[in-house]
């Protein structure tokens, strides 16, 4: 780097460049001194590197736009929020050391962030052991329960338990066979009891499971077996690229011919990874769809702020969480008048809030979201009226607390 | 559980085998011709399945892609060969494996900077498309093509590799370079000719594979892991034990996802220890010992 200054500049310039570093070296304290007066700091892990990085990507650009939307709006009793992304490479080893530094180095008011089931779970461990509010913004059905849960611990997120049943109740039917596709991790394992209790509720049957291993790029050796149960519905849970590559060879395999494909979560930056061929007719869940915009103005509102921030790009799902998550919280932290842990809890369980999807609220019990969920279906070519036309709104499934597991269900005391 | 069920297993793992022929192929030449062991492997294929995704869009045609991709990648893996890895060939055998690691690295961050961390779409050829009956079950159409061409690459390698003077040379350099120097071989053009040849394997291999999965710059990580298991079960180095350490591989995961699916990719590396244990030098290596 130096030597390319020094190939292109006379030589005083390079002189004011290693001033200015020298400068801002030994100022840099002080500087991080004054914003400790000052600034509200949102700590934000979430895997940049990896296999959810597109993902992770959506979630900080609508985490920015959060912040800067209500800075432009005076902030946060008169102060100025700074978010501080950090990359927990989808590794809650990492996650939970960053977290740390977040809280003991940067000082960080509160965390939001994580893409994992098993990574979010590590940055509450530390943040609950901290007293330091958390708002996971990744999908888990365990943080909810009394075990995980702390009265620091938010879940902005949708769960497995709430997304299973939107889906199973639009696309299973009495005396469905369902052959079910499942990651072999946490989420694929919440995501599969999920279903197999809507399936009971709903009088579908199950003709079979194969737990497929994270991450696998070939699927062609489940095929023959899937087939052979002879499904309706064939249900593939799981995340990210595997949700792409298991979609794509099972519809090269012809089984999308006599079966739907369900999934709890029909990614938005899947679908147009691999293109609307493969994905046509699948219905999945989701938090958020651009296309909301019709019908719900805080939707049209944010697809507007994100469209003129990001060149006419439109949010994504993922994205939205990373929104609706800093969003609500900094909302929280207006109505406490400041940053305050005690007053910002108090804040959030009373917070009535629409940034996006409409109306939600956390309930009290286990600080679960209480939100509509979507149910998709991915467009045919044909009827795509853009590129980012992806999918049909099949359903919004109010929010309400009967598609939530009960509070006692959960362990909390009554 | 039925005949045509296994059957039609079976014949899944041996189309598996293919595929992870193909990805181990071009290591197994490099290491068996140059002795460096090429860590940038998987990177360069996921750059043959950005290269064949980049030409067939802009002809319009996967055969371009499929034809030109290659044949471009091997001539960039002959530039690495030319230009970072000679000047290594007198150092500690670590040297081009380090530096085949960092270039790994490398190519990553520039896909990622030139075409973005989201997978693109690859459609599989019209031509192609669709499913076959096979008799004992439905097989896609694209997998068969690529059994095809991977047949077809075997033949030919192997008529180079015997038949033909190229092909003795080549041979020759592999067991005693300096003898062929001796001879007056420009034992330099060879190694850096089976190079490309390996580079312009491997980036076949990315291209063959784009239609069947997600093309995103992480796509190579676990290929470069497949390609080392089916090299190092083989043997490193041949040819022949690249191919039987392939088909095995495939037929192993195949039939260990029947019966436990969760241990699917898990078994290759237990196969791999296995064979390490009882022959160290892999299936059809040579033994090591003053090598």
């Amino acid at each position: 780097m130096t030597t390319m200054i020094n190939s292109r500049f006379p030589s005083p310039s390079r002189r004011t460049v290693l001033m200015a570093a020298g400068a801002s070296l030994v100022a840099a304290p002080w500087v991080a001194n004054a914003q400790g007066a000052d600034t509200v700091r949102i700590g934000f892990p979430t895997p940049l590197t990896g296999p959810f990085a597109a993902e992770a990507r959506d979630q900080v650009r609508s985490a920015e736009l959060a912040v800067k939307l209500i800075n432009d709006k005076g902030g946060v009793a008169g102060r100025k929020v700074e978010l501080l992304v950090r990359d927990d490479k989808l590794n809650a080893g990492e996650a939970a050391t960053r977290t740390l530094e977040l809280i003991e180095k940067d000082k960080a008011h509160a965390i939001v962030g994580a893409l994992s089931s098993a990574v979010q779970l590590a940055v509450n461990e530390v943040t609950r052991a901290r007293g330091v509010i958390y708002v996971s913004i990744s999908q888990s059905d365990t943080i909810n329960e009394v075990k995980d849960f702390s009265r620091f611990t938010f879940h902005e997120a949708l769960n497995p338990h709430m997304t299973t049943a939107a889906v199973a109740k639009h696309t299973f039917k009495r005396g469905s066979k369902v052959a079910y596709l499942v990651a072999d991790y946490a989420y694929g394992h919440e995501m599969l009891r999920g279903f197999k209790r809507a399936q009971a509720a709903l009088g579908a049957e199950s003709v079979g499971e194969i737990l497929h291993p994270f991450g696998a790029p070939d699927y062609s050796t489940f095929m023959p077996r899937l087939r052979a149960m002879r499904p309706d519905i064939l249900c593939i849970a799981n995340f990210g690229r595997d949700q792409a590559n298991s979609i794509k060879q099972a519809v090269d395999f012809g089984m999308n011919r006599n079966a739907r494909i369900v999934v709890p979560v029909l990614l938005h930056n899947q679908r147009l990874a691999i293109g609307p061929d493969a994905f046509a007719g699948v219905v999945g869940g989701a938090n958020y769809y651009w296309g909301l915009e019709q019908s719900i103005p805080s939707a049209k509102a944010f697809n507007d702020a994100f469209r003129a921030a990001h060149g006419g790009a439109v949010p994504t799902d993922y994205g939205a969480y990373g929104f609706t998550g800093v969003y609500s919280l900094l909302l929280a932290m207006q109505a406490a008048g400041g940053t305050d842990t005690d007053k910002v809890v108090a804040a959030l369980e009373e917070l009535k809030y629409d940034v996006a999807k409409g109306a939600q609220s956390y309930r009290k019990c286990d600080h679960q979201s209480m939100q509509s969920v979507l149910v998709l279906e991915s467009k045919k070519r044909a009827d795509m009226k853009g590129d980012a036309d992806l999918f049909n709104v099949l359903a919004t499934e109010p929010a309400s607390e009967t598609m939530l597991r009960t509070c006692s269900e959960l362990g909390f005391p009554a | 559980m039925d005949a045509e069920l296994i059957a039609m297993q079976l014949f899944s793992g041996v189309a598996l085998g293919a595929i992870l022929i193909m990805v181990a192929l071009g290591l197994s030449i490099i290491f068996g011709m140059l002795g460096v062991v090429n860590f940038a492997h998987g990177a360069l294929f996921m750059v043959g399945a950005y290269a064949g995704l980049w030409v067939a869009s802009l002809t319009g045609s996967f055969w371009w892609g499929l034809l030109i991709a290659p044949l471009a990648i091997g001539a960039f893996g002959m530039a690495i060969e030319f230009l970072l890895i000679r000047p290594l060939y007198k150092r500690s055998v670590d040297d081009p494996l380090l530096l085949t690691f960092g270039l790994g690295y490398v190519l990553v961050e520039a896909v990622r900077i030139v075409f973005g961390s989201d997978g693109i779409p690859f459609e599989t050829p019209a031509l192609l498309s669709g499913v076959a009956d096979l008799g004992i079950g439905f097989f896609p159409v694209y997998r068969l093509f690529v059994v095809g061409v991977v047949a077809a690459v075997l033949v030919l390698l192997w008529l180079f590799l015997e038949k033909t003077k190229y092909g003795l040379i080549v041979r020759a350099g592999a067991r005693d370079p300096l003898i062929m120097r001796v001879l007056g071989v420009d034992i330099g053009r060879v190694w850096l000719m089976v190079f490309g040849l390996g580079i312009g394997l491997t980036a076949l291999g990315g291209v063959l594979a784009a239609p069947m999965r997600n093309v995103s710059p992480e796509m190579g990580a676990l290929v470069l892991a497949e390609a080392f298991v089916v090299t190092v079960i083989g043997g490193m180095g041949s040819l022949i034990g690249a191919v039987v350490a392939g088909l095995l591989v495939g037929v192993a995961v195949s039939m260990t996802a029947l019966f436990a699916p969760e241990m699917a990719t898990i078994v290759m590396f237990a196969l791999m220890a296995l064979v390490l244990l009882v022959r160290p030098q892999g299936l059809f290596g040579r033994a090591v010992a003053g090598h």
